[in-house]
Protein backbone atom coordinates (compact mmCIF):
# COMPACT_ATOMS: atom_id res chain seq x y z
CA UNK A 1 0.00 0.00 0.00
CA UNK A 2 1.00 3.92 -0.63
CA UNK A 3 2.50 5.47 2.40
CA UNK A 4 0.87 7.58 4.04
CA UNK A 5 3.68 10.08 3.81
CA UNK A 6 3.16 10.79 0.49
CA UNK A 7 0.79 13.79 1.52
CA UNK A 8 0.37 17.15 0.68
CA UNK A 9 3.65 18.13 2.35
CA UNK A 10 5.09 15.63 -0.82
CA UNK A 11 3.63 17.74 -3.70
CA UNK A 12 4.39 20.59 -2.70
CA UNK A 13 7.47 19.55 -2.63
CA UNK A 14 7.22 18.28 -6.20
CA UNK A 15 6.49 21.81 -7.23
CA UNK A 16 9.80 22.86 -5.56
CA UNK A 17 11.65 20.36 -7.21
CA UNK A 18 10.59 21.30 -10.37
CA UNK A 19 10.28 25.87 -10.11
CA UNK A 20 12.61 27.28 -12.99
CA UNK A 21 14.67 28.85 -9.96
CA UNK A 22 18.06 27.37 -8.83
CA UNK A 23 16.76 25.66 -5.97
CA UNK A 24 14.42 23.84 -8.46
CA UNK A 25 15.30 21.76 -11.27
CA UNK A 26 12.85 23.46 -13.67
CA UNK A 27 15.33 25.90 -15.39
CA UNK A 28 17.69 23.21 -16.17
CA UNK A 29 15.56 21.07 -17.64
CA UNK A 30 13.93 23.59 -20.14
CA UNK A 31 17.46 24.29 -21.04
CA UNK A 32 17.99 20.65 -21.49
CA UNK A 33 15.10 20.79 -23.65
CA UNK A 34 16.45 24.11 -25.65
CA UNK A 35 19.05 22.03 -26.32
CA UNK A 36 17.74 18.84 -27.58
CA UNK A 37 15.26 21.03 -29.81
CA UNK A 38 18.04 22.55 -31.27
CA UNK A 39 19.96 19.37 -32.48
CA UNK A 40 16.57 17.85 -33.55
CA UNK A 41 16.08 20.84 -35.94
CA UNK A 42 19.76 21.04 -36.64
CA UNK A 43 19.76 17.18 -37.36
CA UNK A 44 16.46 17.14 -39.42
CA UNK A 45 17.36 19.81 -41.49
CA UNK A 46 20.61 18.34 -42.37
CA UNK A 47 19.31 14.92 -43.45
CA UNK A 48 16.78 16.49 -45.45
CA UNK A 49 19.77 17.95 -47.61
CA UNK A 50 21.27 14.58 -47.68
CA UNK A 51 18.47 13.11 -48.46
CA UNK A 52 17.65 15.26 -51.45
CA UNK A 53 21.01 14.61 -53.10
CA UNK A 54 21.07 10.81 -52.14
CA UNK A 55 17.64 10.55 -53.73
CA UNK A 56 18.73 12.40 -56.46
CA UNK A 57 21.48 10.25 -56.92
CA UNK A 58 19.65 6.69 -56.28
CA UNK A 59 17.15 7.73 -58.60
CA UNK A 60 18.81 9.86 -61.87
CA UNK A 61 23.21 8.78 -60.64
CA UNK A 62 25.05 6.50 -62.83
CA UNK A 63 25.71 3.22 -61.24
CA UNK A 64 28.49 4.01 -59.34
CA UNK A 65 26.87 6.75 -57.60
CA UNK A 66 23.62 4.74 -57.34
CA UNK A 67 25.78 2.17 -55.72
CA UNK A 68 27.29 3.84 -53.10
CA UNK A 69 24.00 5.70 -51.93
CA UNK A 70 22.66 2.39 -51.59
CA UNK A 71 25.78 1.31 -49.68
CA UNK A 72 25.33 4.19 -47.23
CA UNK A 73 21.40 4.10 -46.95
CA UNK A 74 22.10 0.13 -46.10
CA UNK A 75 24.87 0.39 -43.27
CA UNK A 76 22.93 3.34 -42.27
CA UNK A 77 20.43 1.57 -41.13
CA UNK A 78 21.23 -1.63 -40.00
CA UNK A 79 23.69 -0.57 -37.22
CA UNK A 80 22.46 0.63 -34.40
CA UNK A 81 22.49 4.85 -33.79
CA UNK A 82 24.05 4.10 -30.92
CA UNK A 83 26.87 2.44 -32.21
CA UNK A 84 27.09 5.09 -35.34
CA UNK A 85 27.22 8.02 -32.79
CA UNK A 86 30.12 6.69 -30.63
CA UNK A 87 31.77 5.55 -34.13
CA UNK A 88 31.34 9.20 -35.62
CA UNK A 89 31.86 11.39 -32.59
CA UNK A 90 34.90 9.99 -31.50
CA UNK A 91 36.10 8.91 -35.34
CA UNK A 92 34.78 12.57 -36.39
CA UNK A 93 36.56 14.83 -34.33
CA UNK A 94 39.43 13.06 -33.97
CA UNK A 95 40.52 13.24 -37.88
CA UNK A 96 39.03 16.90 -37.87
CA UNK A 97 41.36 17.25 -35.27
CA UNK A 98 44.36 15.37 -36.98
CA UNK A 99 44.42 17.24 -40.47
CA UNK A 100 44.34 20.56 -38.27
CA UNK A 101 47.69 19.62 -36.73
CA UNK A 102 48.58 18.17 -40.32
CA UNK A 103 47.87 21.38 -41.83
CA UNK A 104 49.50 23.34 -39.09
CA UNK A 105 46.70 24.62 -37.07
CA UNK A 106 45.59 24.30 -33.59
CA UNK A 107 43.94 21.72 -32.26
CA UNK A 108 40.27 22.64 -31.68
CA UNK A 109 37.41 21.83 -29.31
CA UNK A 110 34.16 20.57 -31.05
CA UNK A 111 31.19 21.78 -30.02
CA UNK A 112 28.87 18.66 -28.57
CA UNK A 113 26.10 20.81 -30.29
CA UNK A 114 27.47 20.77 -33.83
CA UNK A 115 28.97 17.11 -33.43
CA UNK A 116 25.57 15.76 -32.44
CA UNK A 117 23.69 17.63 -35.38
CA UNK A 118 26.28 16.54 -37.80
CA UNK A 119 26.10 12.57 -36.71
CA UNK A 120 22.37 12.25 -36.12
CA UNK A 121 22.22 14.26 -39.68
CA UNK A 122 24.05 11.68 -41.11
CA UNK A 123 21.79 9.08 -39.83
CA UNK A 124 18.88 10.92 -40.54
CA UNK A 125 19.94 11.34 -44.00
CA UNK A 126 20.38 7.70 -44.72
CA UNK A 127 16.03 7.47 -44.03
CA UNK A 128 15.11 10.87 -46.02
CA UNK A 129 17.08 9.18 -48.94
CA UNK A 130 14.59 6.23 -49.01
CA UNK A 131 11.57 8.73 -47.86
CA UNK A 132 12.49 11.11 -51.20
CA UNK A 133 13.21 8.48 -53.31
CA UNK A 134 9.64 6.76 -53.18
CA UNK A 135 8.53 10.24 -52.89
CA UNK A 136 9.73 11.45 -56.14
CA UNK A 137 8.71 7.94 -57.96
CA UNK A 138 5.29 8.42 -57.13
CA UNK A 139 4.85 12.00 -59.06
CA UNK A 140 2.98 11.03 -62.59
CA UNK A 141 6.40 10.68 -64.30
CA UNK A 142 4.77 12.49 -67.54
CA UNK A 143 5.03 16.17 -65.58
CA UNK A 144 8.98 15.26 -65.18
CA UNK A 145 9.04 14.02 -68.37
CA UNK A 146 6.77 17.01 -69.76
CA UNK A 147 9.20 19.35 -68.06
CA UNK A 148 12.30 18.34 -69.72
CA UNK A 149 9.96 18.57 -73.19
CA UNK A 150 10.03 22.55 -72.21
CA UNK A 151 13.72 22.30 -72.18
CA UNK A 152 13.67 23.21 -68.32
CA UNK A 153 16.98 23.24 -66.76
CA UNK A 154 17.66 20.90 -64.26
CA UNK A 155 17.80 22.80 -61.29
CA UNK A 156 14.62 24.89 -62.10
CA UNK A 157 13.37 21.65 -62.66
CA UNK A 158 13.90 20.29 -59.42
CA UNK A 159 12.82 23.59 -58.01
CA UNK A 160 9.08 23.83 -60.03
CA UNK A 161 8.05 20.53 -60.65
CA UNK A 162 9.74 17.56 -58.58
CA UNK A 163 10.19 19.01 -55.13
CA UNK A 164 6.45 20.59 -54.88
CA UNK A 165 4.77 17.50 -56.65
CA UNK A 166 6.74 15.16 -54.58
CA UNK A 167 5.74 17.14 -51.19
CA UNK A 168 2.70 15.53 -50.37
CA UNK A 169 4.14 12.39 -50.94
CA UNK A 170 6.89 12.63 -48.84
CA UNK A 171 5.27 14.91 -45.70
CA UNK A 172 3.90 11.63 -43.78
CA UNK A 173 7.54 10.34 -44.43
CA UNK A 174 9.17 12.96 -43.12
CA UNK A 175 6.89 13.62 -40.23
CA UNK A 176 8.52 10.42 -39.18
CA UNK A 177 11.65 11.46 -39.76
CA UNK A 178 11.09 14.92 -37.46
CA UNK A 179 9.40 12.70 -34.55
CA UNK A 180 12.07 10.26 -34.13
CA UNK A 181 14.67 12.88 -34.65
CA UNK A 182 13.43 14.78 -31.98
CA UNK A 183 13.75 10.85 -30.19
CA UNK A 184 16.63 10.40 -31.27
CA UNK A 185 18.44 12.77 -29.43
CA UNK A 186 18.02 11.50 -26.33
CA UNK A 187 20.64 9.00 -27.46
CA UNK A 188 23.43 12.16 -27.27
CA UNK A 189 22.86 11.51 -23.48
CA UNK A 190 24.97 8.62 -23.81
CA UNK A 191 28.39 10.68 -25.58
CA UNK A 192 27.64 13.44 -22.57
CA UNK A 193 26.03 15.70 -24.26
CA UNK A 194 24.07 17.86 -21.66
CA UNK A 195 20.30 17.83 -23.61
CA UNK A 196 16.74 16.71 -22.07
CA UNK A 197 17.21 13.17 -20.66
CA UNK A 198 20.88 13.44 -19.38
CA UNK A 199 19.80 16.65 -17.55
CA UNK A 200 16.86 14.75 -15.98
CA UNK A 201 18.73 11.87 -15.09
CA UNK A 202 21.24 14.63 -13.47
CA UNK A 203 18.38 16.22 -11.27
CA UNK A 204 17.03 12.62 -10.53
CA UNK A 205 20.40 11.13 -9.00
CA UNK A 206 20.85 14.30 -7.40
CA UNK A 207 17.26 14.59 -5.72
CA UNK A 208 16.42 10.86 -5.47
CA UNK A 209 13.26 12.23 -7.11
CA UNK A 210 13.42 9.49 -10.12
CA UNK A 211 10.33 9.21 -11.02
CA UNK A 212 8.87 12.73 -10.70
CA UNK A 213 11.68 14.27 -12.79
CA UNK A 214 11.77 11.06 -15.83
CA UNK A 215 7.91 11.48 -16.14
CA UNK A 216 8.17 15.32 -15.90
CA UNK A 217 10.48 14.92 -19.28
CA UNK A 218 8.37 12.61 -20.49
CA UNK A 219 5.38 14.95 -20.66
CA UNK A 220 8.09 17.51 -22.03
CA UNK A 221 8.78 14.84 -25.22
CA UNK A 222 5.32 13.91 -25.85
CA UNK A 223 4.16 17.47 -25.92
CA UNK A 224 6.77 18.07 -28.76
CA UNK A 225 5.58 15.21 -30.20
CA UNK A 226 1.88 16.32 -29.94
CA UNK A 227 2.52 20.16 -30.86
CA UNK A 228 4.44 18.87 -33.95
CA UNK A 229 1.38 16.30 -34.88
CA UNK A 230 -0.46 19.69 -34.87
CA UNK A 231 1.30 21.51 -36.84
CA UNK A 232 2.19 18.32 -39.31
CA UNK A 233 -1.53 17.39 -40.27
CA UNK A 234 -1.59 21.24 -40.90
CA UNK A 235 1.32 21.47 -43.51
CA UNK A 236 0.16 17.99 -44.89
CA UNK A 237 -3.12 19.36 -45.41
CA UNK A 238 -1.66 22.42 -47.19
CA UNK A 239 0.46 20.51 -49.41
CA UNK A 240 -2.37 17.99 -50.44
CA UNK A 241 -4.81 20.89 -51.18
CA UNK A 242 -6.54 20.22 -54.29
CA UNK A 243 -5.62 16.22 -54.41
CA UNK A 244 -8.64 14.19 -53.21
CA UNK A 245 -8.84 13.27 -49.89
CA UNK A 246 -7.34 9.94 -49.16
CA UNK A 247 -10.05 8.26 -46.64
CA UNK A 248 -12.74 8.89 -49.84
CA UNK A 249 -10.47 6.81 -51.99
CA UNK A 250 -10.61 3.61 -49.36
CA UNK B 1 -13.32 8.54 -36.15
CA UNK B 2 -10.38 11.14 -35.48
CA UNK B 3 -7.16 9.38 -37.31
CA UNK B 4 -3.87 10.77 -35.52
CA UNK B 5 -1.39 9.37 -36.92
CA UNK B 6 1.22 9.73 -34.88
CA UNK B 7 4.18 8.57 -36.21
CA UNK B 8 3.79 5.63 -38.78
CA UNK B 9 5.88 2.96 -38.57
CA UNK B 10 8.81 3.21 -41.18
CA UNK B 11 9.79 -0.03 -43.13
CA UNK B 12 13.48 -0.26 -42.28
CA UNK B 13 13.89 -2.97 -44.77
CA UNK B 14 11.44 -2.91 -47.77
CA UNK B 15 12.13 -6.46 -48.80
CA UNK B 16 8.86 -6.41 -50.90
CA UNK B 17 10.25 -3.47 -53.44
CA UNK B 18 13.04 -4.52 -54.51
CA UNK B 19 12.37 -7.74 -56.19
CA UNK B 20 14.55 -7.04 -59.68
CA UNK B 21 15.37 -10.51 -60.15
CA UNK B 22 14.34 -11.36 -63.80
CA UNK B 23 17.61 -12.95 -64.50
CA UNK B 24 18.74 -10.66 -67.56
CA UNK B 25 21.66 -9.58 -66.15
CA UNK B 26 23.91 -12.40 -64.00
CA UNK B 27 27.22 -10.64 -65.16
CA UNK B 28 29.07 -8.36 -62.47
CA UNK B 29 29.19 -4.60 -64.03
CA UNK B 30 32.89 -3.34 -64.19
CA UNK B 31 32.32 -0.81 -61.51
CA UNK B 32 30.79 -3.15 -58.96
CA UNK B 33 33.83 -5.26 -59.38
CA UNK B 34 36.27 -1.65 -58.45
CA UNK B 35 33.72 -1.24 -55.63
CA UNK B 36 33.77 -4.93 -54.17
CA UNK B 37 37.64 -4.76 -54.62
CA UNK B 38 38.03 -1.73 -52.60
CA UNK B 39 35.35 -3.16 -50.00
CA UNK B 40 38.09 -5.70 -49.76
CA UNK B 41 41.21 -3.94 -49.78
CA UNK B 42 39.38 -1.70 -46.74
CA UNK B 43 38.86 -4.71 -44.79
CA UNK B 44 42.24 -6.20 -45.44
CA UNK B 45 43.83 -3.27 -44.23
CA UNK B 46 41.92 -2.67 -41.20
CA UNK B 47 42.69 -6.43 -40.54
CA UNK B 48 46.69 -5.52 -41.05
CA UNK B 49 47.25 -1.67 -39.60
CA UNK B 50 44.71 -1.78 -36.69
CA UNK B 51 44.73 -3.57 -33.15
CA UNK B 52 43.82 -6.44 -32.80
CA UNK B 53 45.41 -8.21 -30.14
CA UNK B 54 42.74 -7.69 -27.87
CA UNK B 55 40.28 -10.04 -29.81
CA UNK B 56 41.66 -13.25 -28.03
CA UNK B 57 40.98 -11.76 -24.37
CA UNK B 58 37.70 -10.49 -24.84
CA UNK B 59 36.67 -13.95 -26.96
CA UNK B 60 34.07 -15.00 -24.21
CA UNK B 61 33.33 -12.10 -23.50
CA UNK B 62 32.05 -11.19 -27.12
CA UNK B 63 30.30 -14.09 -27.30
CA UNK B 64 28.55 -14.00 -23.77
CA UNK B 65 27.49 -10.09 -25.25
CA UNK B 66 26.12 -11.97 -28.75
CA UNK B 67 24.24 -14.29 -26.46
CA UNK B 68 22.74 -11.78 -24.54
CA UNK B 69 21.52 -9.23 -27.36
CA UNK B 70 19.83 -11.83 -29.13
CA UNK B 71 18.01 -13.09 -26.38
CA UNK B 72 16.66 -10.01 -24.95
CA UNK B 73 15.98 -9.31 -28.84
CA UNK B 74 13.83 -12.40 -29.12
CA UNK B 75 12.64 -12.56 -25.82
CA UNK B 76 11.07 -9.22 -26.09
CA UNK B 77 10.10 -8.97 -29.71
CA UNK B 78 7.78 -11.93 -28.71
CA UNK B 79 6.35 -10.72 -25.11
CA UNK B 80 5.73 -7.19 -27.42
CA UNK B 81 3.97 -8.88 -30.29
CA UNK B 82 1.98 -10.55 -27.70
CA UNK B 83 1.06 -7.33 -26.22
CA UNK B 84 0.86 -6.11 -29.29
CA UNK B 85 -2.33 -7.98 -30.74
CA UNK B 86 -4.89 -7.12 -27.76
CA UNK B 87 -3.86 -3.68 -28.15
CA UNK B 88 -4.12 -3.72 -31.99
CA UNK B 89 -7.45 -5.24 -31.39
CA UNK B 90 -8.82 -2.97 -29.14
CA UNK B 91 -7.77 -0.08 -31.30
CA UNK B 92 -9.13 -1.36 -34.42
CA UNK B 93 -12.64 -2.81 -33.04
CA UNK B 94 -13.16 -2.80 -28.97
CA UNK B 95 -15.54 -0.67 -27.23
CA UNK B 96 -13.95 2.70 -26.35
CA UNK B 97 -13.16 1.78 -23.03
CA UNK B 98 -10.49 0.02 -24.40
CA UNK B 99 -9.91 1.67 -27.06
CA UNK B 100 -8.73 4.93 -25.74
CA UNK B 101 -6.17 3.45 -23.05
CA UNK B 102 -5.05 1.63 -25.73
CA UNK B 103 -4.79 4.29 -27.99
CA UNK B 104 -2.88 6.35 -24.49
CA UNK B 105 -0.45 3.32 -23.99
CA UNK B 106 0.81 3.45 -27.73
CA UNK B 107 0.63 7.29 -27.57
CA UNK B 108 2.98 7.37 -24.82
CA UNK B 109 5.33 4.95 -25.96
CA UNK B 110 5.91 6.21 -28.86
CA UNK B 111 6.12 10.12 -27.81
CA UNK B 112 8.65 9.33 -25.50
CA UNK B 113 12.50 8.00 -25.89
CA UNK B 114 13.19 4.84 -25.22
CA UNK B 115 16.12 5.58 -23.31
CA UNK B 116 13.77 7.72 -20.93
CA UNK B 117 11.67 4.72 -20.47
CA UNK B 118 14.42 2.49 -19.81
CA UNK B 119 16.03 4.98 -17.23
CA UNK B 120 12.17 5.50 -15.89
CA UNK B 121 12.00 1.97 -15.03
CA UNK B 122 15.12 1.11 -14.25
CA UNK B 123 16.37 3.91 -11.79
CA UNK B 124 12.48 4.84 -10.91
CA UNK B 125 11.05 1.04 -9.82
CA UNK B 126 14.15 0.18 -8.91
CA UNK B 127 14.64 3.20 -6.21
CA UNK B 128 10.89 2.51 -4.65
CA UNK B 129 11.33 -1.01 -4.67
CA UNK B 130 13.86 -1.43 -1.74
CA UNK B 131 11.18 0.87 0.04
CA UNK B 132 8.90 -1.81 0.65
CA UNK B 133 9.59 -5.07 3.32
CA UNK B 134 6.62 -6.89 1.15
CA UNK B 135 8.73 -6.73 -1.63
CA UNK B 136 12.32 -7.52 -0.22
CA UNK B 137 10.91 -10.36 1.38
CA UNK B 138 9.31 -11.99 -1.90
CA UNK B 139 10.94 -14.60 -4.06
CA UNK B 140 11.14 -12.19 -6.82
CA UNK B 141 13.04 -10.06 -5.37
CA UNK B 142 16.69 -11.45 -6.03
CA UNK B 143 15.48 -10.88 -10.03
CA UNK B 144 14.57 -7.56 -9.56
CA UNK B 145 17.91 -6.41 -8.12
CA UNK B 146 19.54 -7.25 -11.54
CA UNK B 147 19.23 -4.87 -14.34
CA UNK B 148 17.61 -6.96 -16.89
CA UNK B 149 13.86 -7.43 -15.88
CA UNK B 150 14.12 -3.81 -16.23
CA UNK B 151 15.78 -4.35 -19.72
CA UNK B 152 13.12 -6.51 -21.11
CA UNK B 153 9.84 -5.16 -19.43
CA UNK B 154 11.14 -1.66 -20.65
CA UNK B 155 11.93 -3.04 -24.45
CA UNK B 156 8.72 -5.16 -24.61
CA UNK B 157 6.61 -2.11 -23.78
CA UNK B 158 8.36 0.01 -26.16
CA UNK B 159 8.03 -2.59 -28.76
CA UNK B 160 4.09 -3.74 -27.92
CA UNK B 161 3.32 0.27 -28.27
CA UNK B 162 4.97 0.72 -31.36
CA UNK B 163 3.98 -2.97 -32.59
CA UNK B 164 0.03 -2.11 -31.17
CA UNK B 165 -0.19 0.46 -34.27
CA UNK B 166 0.81 -1.90 -36.36
CA UNK B 167 -1.76 -4.31 -35.72
CA UNK B 168 -4.57 -1.51 -35.25
CA UNK B 169 -3.77 -0.80 -39.10
CA UNK B 170 -3.44 -4.51 -40.07
CA UNK B 171 -6.36 -5.92 -38.33
CA UNK B 172 -8.65 -2.94 -39.65
CA UNK B 173 -7.18 -3.56 -43.00
CA UNK B 174 -8.45 -7.35 -43.21
CA UNK B 175 -11.41 -6.98 -45.77
CA UNK B 176 -15.01 -7.32 -43.87
CA UNK B 177 -16.82 -9.67 -46.44
CA UNK B 178 -14.48 -12.28 -45.08
CA UNK B 179 -15.31 -11.72 -41.86
CA UNK B 180 -18.92 -11.40 -42.44
CA UNK B 181 -18.78 -14.87 -44.20
CA UNK B 182 -17.61 -16.11 -41.12
CA UNK B 183 -20.04 -15.67 -39.47
CA UNK B 184 -22.41 -16.74 -42.22
CA UNK B 185 -21.00 -20.13 -41.44
CA UNK B 186 -21.88 -19.45 -38.08
CA UNK B 187 -18.07 -19.76 -36.30
CA UNK B 188 -18.11 -18.77 -32.94
CA UNK B 189 -16.36 -15.21 -32.31
CA UNK B 190 -13.02 -16.52 -30.92
CA UNK B 191 -12.45 -19.23 -33.87
CA UNK B 192 -13.24 -16.15 -36.26
CA UNK B 193 -10.60 -14.05 -34.70
CA UNK B 194 -8.04 -17.42 -34.70
CA UNK B 195 -8.78 -18.65 -38.22
CA UNK B 196 -9.66 -15.92 -39.98
CA UNK B 197 -8.89 -12.69 -38.41
CA UNK B 198 -5.54 -13.12 -36.55
CA UNK B 199 -3.85 -14.99 -39.68
CA UNK B 200 -4.89 -12.20 -42.02
CA UNK B 201 -3.78 -9.12 -40.13
CA UNK B 202 -0.64 -10.80 -39.39
CA UNK B 203 -0.02 -11.56 -43.23
CA UNK B 204 -0.19 -8.01 -43.71
CA UNK B 205 1.77 -6.64 -41.01
CA UNK B 206 4.92 -9.14 -41.54
CA UNK B 207 6.46 -6.67 -44.07
CA UNK B 208 6.54 -3.81 -41.14
CA UNK B 209 7.24 -6.41 -38.59
CA UNK B 210 10.72 -7.54 -40.33
CA UNK B 211 11.46 -3.58 -40.04
CA UNK B 212 10.46 -3.10 -36.76
CA UNK B 213 12.44 -6.34 -35.45
CA UNK B 214 15.71 -4.79 -37.12
CA UNK B 215 14.72 -1.02 -35.06
CA UNK B 216 14.08 -3.19 -31.54
CA UNK B 217 17.75 -4.61 -32.61
CA UNK B 218 18.81 -1.15 -33.00
CA UNK B 219 17.30 -0.61 -29.37
CA UNK B 220 18.86 -3.18 -27.50
CA UNK B 221 22.48 -1.83 -26.71
CA UNK B 222 20.72 1.05 -24.89
CA UNK B 223 20.00 -1.36 -22.44
CA UNK B 224 23.93 -1.31 -21.76
CA UNK B 225 23.06 2.32 -19.87
CA UNK B 226 21.72 -0.04 -17.11
CA UNK B 227 24.28 -2.00 -16.45
CA UNK B 228 23.35 -5.03 -18.64
CA UNK B 229 26.65 -6.58 -20.61
CA UNK B 230 24.85 -6.97 -24.25
CA UNK B 231 27.30 -7.40 -27.27
CA UNK B 232 27.28 -2.87 -27.20
CA UNK B 233 28.69 -2.79 -23.59
CA UNK B 234 31.43 -5.38 -24.18
CA UNK B 235 32.82 -2.50 -26.86
CA UNK B 236 32.35 -0.10 -24.38
CA UNK B 237 35.02 -2.42 -21.81
CA UNK B 238 37.14 -2.87 -24.01
CA UNK B 239 37.45 0.83 -25.02
CA UNK B 240 37.84 1.47 -21.03
CA UNK B 241 40.17 -1.26 -20.25
CA UNK B 242 42.52 -0.80 -23.39
CA UNK B 243 42.03 2.86 -24.77
CA UNK B 244 41.48 1.19 -28.08
CA UNK B 245 38.83 2.93 -29.35
CA UNK B 246 37.70 2.14 -33.18
CA UNK B 247 38.67 -1.33 -33.47
CA UNK B 248 35.58 -2.36 -30.98
CA UNK B 249 33.25 -0.49 -32.48
CA UNK B 250 33.86 -1.44 -36.15
CA UNK B 251 33.50 -5.49 -35.18
CA UNK B 252 30.46 -4.08 -33.84
CA UNK B 253 29.08 -2.45 -36.39
CA UNK B 254 29.69 -5.44 -38.60
CA UNK B 255 27.95 -7.87 -35.95
CA UNK B 256 25.08 -5.83 -36.24
CA UNK B 257 25.07 -5.78 -40.19
CA UNK B 258 25.49 -9.60 -39.72
CA UNK B 259 22.84 -9.63 -37.32
CA UNK B 260 20.23 -7.61 -39.39
CA UNK B 261 20.77 -9.50 -42.41
CA UNK B 262 19.98 -12.31 -40.66
CA UNK B 263 16.54 -10.92 -39.23
CA UNK B 264 15.68 -10.02 -42.59
CA UNK B 265 16.33 -13.34 -44.50
CA UNK B 266 14.78 -15.33 -42.01
CA UNK B 267 11.50 -13.26 -42.17
CA UNK B 268 11.79 -13.42 -46.21
CA UNK B 269 11.43 -16.88 -45.19
CA UNK B 270 9.00 -16.59 -43.23
CA UNK B 271 6.89 -14.76 -45.83
CA UNK B 272 7.38 -17.56 -48.45
CA UNK B 273 5.89 -20.12 -45.97
CA UNK B 274 2.88 -18.14 -46.40
CA UNK B 275 0.77 -18.44 -50.13
CA UNK B 276 0.03 -15.32 -51.21
CA UNK B 277 -1.72 -14.24 -54.81
CA UNK B 278 -0.39 -10.70 -56.30
CA UNK B 279 -3.51 -9.31 -57.70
Amino acid sequence: MADASIAPAAIAGMFDLLSPNPPGWGGNLLRGLANSLQIAVGAFGMGLLIGTVGAYGKLYGGPLVRDIAAIYTTIVRAVPELVLILLLYYAGTDMINRMLEGLGYQRVDISGLVAGIVVLGFVQGAYATEVLRGAIKSIPQGEIEAARAYGMPPALMMRRITLPAMLPHALPGLANLWLISTKDTALLAVVGFSELTLVTRQAAGTTKAYFLFFIAAGILYLAITLFSNLILGKVEQWARRGMPSVKEAR
Amino acid sequence: MTETPLETPIETFPIHKDRDTSGQARKLPPHRIVLILIGLALVASAIFFMRWDWLPNYGDLILQGLWRTIWILVVTVIIGFLLAVPLGLAQAAGPAVLAVPARVFCTVIRGTPLLLQLWLLYYGLGSLFPQYPWIRGSDLWPYLRQAWPYAVLALSLSYAGYEGEVMRGAFAGVPKGQLESARAFGMPRFTIFRRIWLPQAIHRALPTLAGEAVLQLKSTPLVATITVVDLYSVASRVRQDTYITYEPLLLLAAGYLVITGIIVFLFRRLEKLIPSRLG
